[in-house]
């Protein structure tokens, strides 16, 4: 008997298929993965079984009786509880008031009674919560850790964790996979939605992948390989792009020394921060989420201004420069927000020609053609599905990102400094982009790729330096890294 | 079963921009009848009078031109500042600043011939209006003070900065009237019709708004404005000097305001009185809004409300209902279209939902 059964679910939304005759299928006491690339279907598939959505079509099953979940409510009553990305606790209440808030019965809330009782349940089920503490007061790791014991003492059975390491550095990945594992030995049985895969071969039992919002295929781990698991994904056997073997690199065209700035509340975010770049090189810098990535990149592209430091181009200084004359100065730049270093309202065409306007001016008006053919020649070189006249708003992400890319690329800079470059994009869309940063580094280019998927930083960076708050606490040549060293240096451990 | 309803955000489609005014006029119509019955009187026999009667004569329909004059340059004004995000609501103030110092050129310089005072108060005109612009406008970008504020407040200043040139030392010293001294003859505006005020100052206020139509469609200048005002974090990423693009668009703006008041003063009154304007600024601001913020769109709003405002004088003298139901047509087809345009950007959809056990 199945823990889940999920029987010929179909979803849609307008004209996408979201998932198309799903069968799912959780025993009880297993970890199984939810595979698949962005938009394959698998947060669809896990809301319709917690009750978020209503599938057109399918069977739902849990312990081997038909249910009928509408809501969340009735979900945690059949025993399903659900952690997702962005988490769902009272910043100012305790840890405790977090996990009893609407799962109490009684009209008064005696302090010490829910905090022993949350207590004992931390007990229990052995996940180490301190019941008083505020949860603002938590990290990212510890609010996680309250998530899963809030649906534990909820009862459920059934676990559903929506990428539950996007928001971990590595060690807090390991403490959670202890959790897990020790969990489904006592009895719960764990979802688990990931594209990772190396996450995936090390914690789960089963695997289900899926496709464009259909099952590819359901595997046992023992019986797959990450390469096999990467093909049921994505349909072809290259995945991602294979790692740096020692390059030789040019000399340094671009130092940035003992940087200092502000975040957008006034606080110090960048401190000393100091790195050089080289011709011919991608240096990753990676770093856990608000450790002053953002005001790096903002500095650097000329948003916002430095209150210490400087910055230097092949020895043009641009530290207090202007975003018009740091492009001029040959630096190219893709913001770490799409949507806010482009305008949605624009057309294709006008977004590729915003930052280089003088080239389309005649007779002191703007040459529509000249910006037409311009639009046209990116759009091919950068197979962009779009047309110029097209409002950029329209276009996908991935598209977006390539406009982007290709109004940064175009006149051939000799700096990219490219932030999150990939987020948010599909497995196609990533490696291309990839690829183009690859092709511009191959060019000549240094290519500063500040990043939080460390995969990315590991698999492009000919070096890579860690950012933790706000300052370069090292840069090593790519090969030295391991996932454990620069897990320790992102966590601030040395 | 049971049906429900969902509200879902989707793009406006291209033509809504077209079709949303007129259904917003239509709109207008039903909600304001409810009053114009209260009034006592016969709703479409009202409105027949608000759109037909202005345009059956010559005389009157070229009424609705003359008073359209004025609002094309203020609803010009005001689509250029906000088309570059700078939310200009002192077009009254800036319109008055104008006015002041054309009034002056005109009775100051009386020996100069026709062919060389109009062009200078129309300058003094402009003038008047990017100085009086210049203020809010360098508080905006230099200190990031809201310019809807202080835009709002500084045409009370103006208004009292008028009433003290009426009252002081513009007063009309032959009458005592708080009305400044009669431009010279030679600065009349020429008029384009017989026994019609339509005067010159209407050819300027359509050049500007070819013009401006060009300017913001077609040069560096338009696509830079279009960009900060759709995403400032955006044009600033381009590298597009922002600050600039929002100094010359305020600026601009303020001298097409400025330009307004000239041409009142030099087709139409021919002295500075305090009531040349009565709201033709914020006026403007109704008619870059139903205009969407298109210069020719503002063109053929403020014709309309032209229409309207001749049209409720004949509604008033032949139904006999208050004269400021125009007012009320007008600031009811404001809101209405507000609301459309917001309306436009979501979709209500009728999803089915099964209920269950």
């Amino acid at each position: 008997m199945y823990a889940v059964e999920m029987l010929g679910i179909t979803k849609r939304f307008g004209n996408v298929l979201a998932n198309d005759n799903v069968h799912f299928c959780l025993e009880q006491g297993e970890i199984h993965a939810l595979l698949g690339e962005n938009g394959a279907g698998k947060t669809t598939l896990m809301r319709i079984l917690y009750g978020l959505y209503k599938a057109d079509a399918g069977e739902i099953f849990i312990d081997g009786k038909k249910v009928e979940i509408t809501s969340p409510k009735q979900a945690i009553q059949a025993g399903i509880g659900m952690v997702t990305q962005h988490f769902t606790l009272v910043p100012t209440l305790t840890v405790a008031e977090n996990i009893i808030l609407g799962y109490h019965d009684k009209q008064t809330v005696s302090k010490t009674e829910i905090e022993a009782k949350v207590k004992a349940a931390s007990e229990k089920y052995g996940i180490h919560v301190e019941p008083g503490a505020l949860v603002r007061q938590l990290s990212v790791g510890e609010r996680q850790r309250v998530e899963i014991l809030k649906a534990l003492y909820r009862n459920a059975r059934i676990l559903i964790m929506d990428e539950p390491t996007a928001v971990l550095v590595p060690q807090e990945v390991e403490v959670l996979f202890e959790s897990l594992l020790r969990l489904v030995k006592s009895g719960l049985s764990v979802i688990f939605i990931s594209h990772k895969l190396h996450e995936v071969m090390a914690v789960c039992d089963r695997i289900t992948v899926l496709r464009d919002g259909h099952v590819t295929g359901t595997v046992s781990k023992a019986a797959t390989t990450q390469q096999s698991l990467a093909n049921m994904m994505v349909g072809r056997e290259t995945f991602g792009v294979s790692r740096q073997s020692k390059r030789k690199t040019g000399k340094v065209i671009y130092t940035v020394k003992n940087l200092c700035a502000c975040n957008s509340q006034g606080l110090p975010a960048l401190n000393d921060c100091c790195f050089e770049l080289h011709a011919g090189e991608i240096l990753g810098v990676a770093g856990v989420s608000g450790n002053g990535q953002a005001e790096l990149t903002q500095v650097l592209t000329g948003l916002v201004k430095p209150t210490k430091g400087s910055v230097k181009l092949d020895g043009t200084d641009l530290t207090n420069a202007e975003p018009h004359d740091i492009t001029d100065a040959g630096v190219g730049r893709t913001p770490e927000d799409r949507h806010e270093g482009s305008i949605g309202t624009l057309t294709v065409a006008e977004n590729l020609a915003l930052e280089d306007l003088d080239k389309f001016i005649r007779h002191g008006m703007l040459d529509q053609s000249l910006i037409i053919e311009n639009a046209r020649k990116y759009i091919e070189e950068y197979q962009i599905k779009a047309s110029p006249t097209d409002q950029l708003r329209k276009l996908s992400g991935g598209n977006m990102q390539k406009v982007i890319l290709a109004r940064a690329l175009s006149r051939k800079p000799k700096v990219v400094i490219a932030s999150q470059p990939t987020r948010g994009l599909d497995v196609g869309a990533t490696e291309y982009v990839r690829n183009r940063l690859l092709a511009e580094r191959d060019r000549g280019a240094g290519v500063l790729l500040v990043s939080e998927d460390l995969d990315e930083i590991i698999a492009l960076s000919d070096r890579i330096a860690v950012i933790y708050e706000g300052c370069i606490k090292g840069i090593m040549p790519a090969a030295e890294a391991t996932a454990e060293k620069l897990g320790m240096m992102m966590a601030g451990a040395c | 079963m049971l049906k429900q309803f969902k509200i879902e955000r989707v793009p406006a489609p291209r033509w809504s921009v077209i079709v949303i005014p007129i259904v917003a006029v239509l709109v207008t119509f039903l909600v304001s009848s409810i009053l114009v019955i209260l009034a006592g009187a016969n709703p479409f026999a009202a409105f027949f009078n608000f759109i037909v009667t202005p345009l059956s004569s010559q005389v009157s329909a070229l009424e609705v031109l003359v008073k359209a004059t004025p609002l094309i340059l203020t609803g010009i004004a005001v689509t250029f500042a906000f088309t570059a995000g700078y939310f200009n609501i002192g077009a009254e103030g800036q319109l008055y600043a104008g006015a002041v110092l054309a009034t002056w050129v005109g009775f100051t310089f009386t020996s100069l011939p026709s062919i060389i005072i109009i062009p200078l108060m129309i300058a003094a005109g402009i003038l008047g209006g990017v100085l009086w612009s210049l203020i809010p406008a360098i508080l905006k970008i230099r200190l990031k003070v809201d310019e809807v504020v202080t835009t709002l407040l500084m045409n009370s200043v103006m208004l009292y900065i008028v009433s003290w040139l009426l009252n002081g030392p513009w007063r009309n010293p032959l009458s005592g009237w708080p009305q400044s001294p009669e431009i010279s003859a030679a600065a009349h505006f020429a008029t384009l019709f017989p026994k019609s005020r339509l005067h010159i100052g209407f050819l300027i206020a359509i050049a500007v708004v070819a013009i401006a139509y060009i300017v913001i469609k077609r040069t560096p200048l338009g696509l830079k404005m279009r960009a900060a005002g759709a995403s400032l974090t955006g044009a600033r990423f381009a590298g597009i000097d922002t600050t600039r693009t929002m100094l010359t668009a305020a600026l601009v703006s303020g001298g097409i305001a400025g330009l307004a008041g000239a041409v009142e003063i030099g087709g139409i009154h021919f002295h500075l009185i305090d009531a040349i304007s009565n709201g033709l600024g914020y006026t403007g601001i109704i008619v870059a809004t139903l205009g969407s913020l298109n210069p020719i769109g503002a063109g053929v709003a403020a014709m309309f409300i032209g229409l309207i405002s001749t049209g409720s004088q004949t509604v008033s003298r032949v139904l006999g209902v208050p004269v400021y139901l125009g007012d009320v047509v007008q600031n009811t087809l404001l809101l209405v279209t507000l609301a459309m345009f917001l309306l436009q950007n979501y979709r209500i959809k009728r999803v089915r939902w099964i209920l269950l056990s």
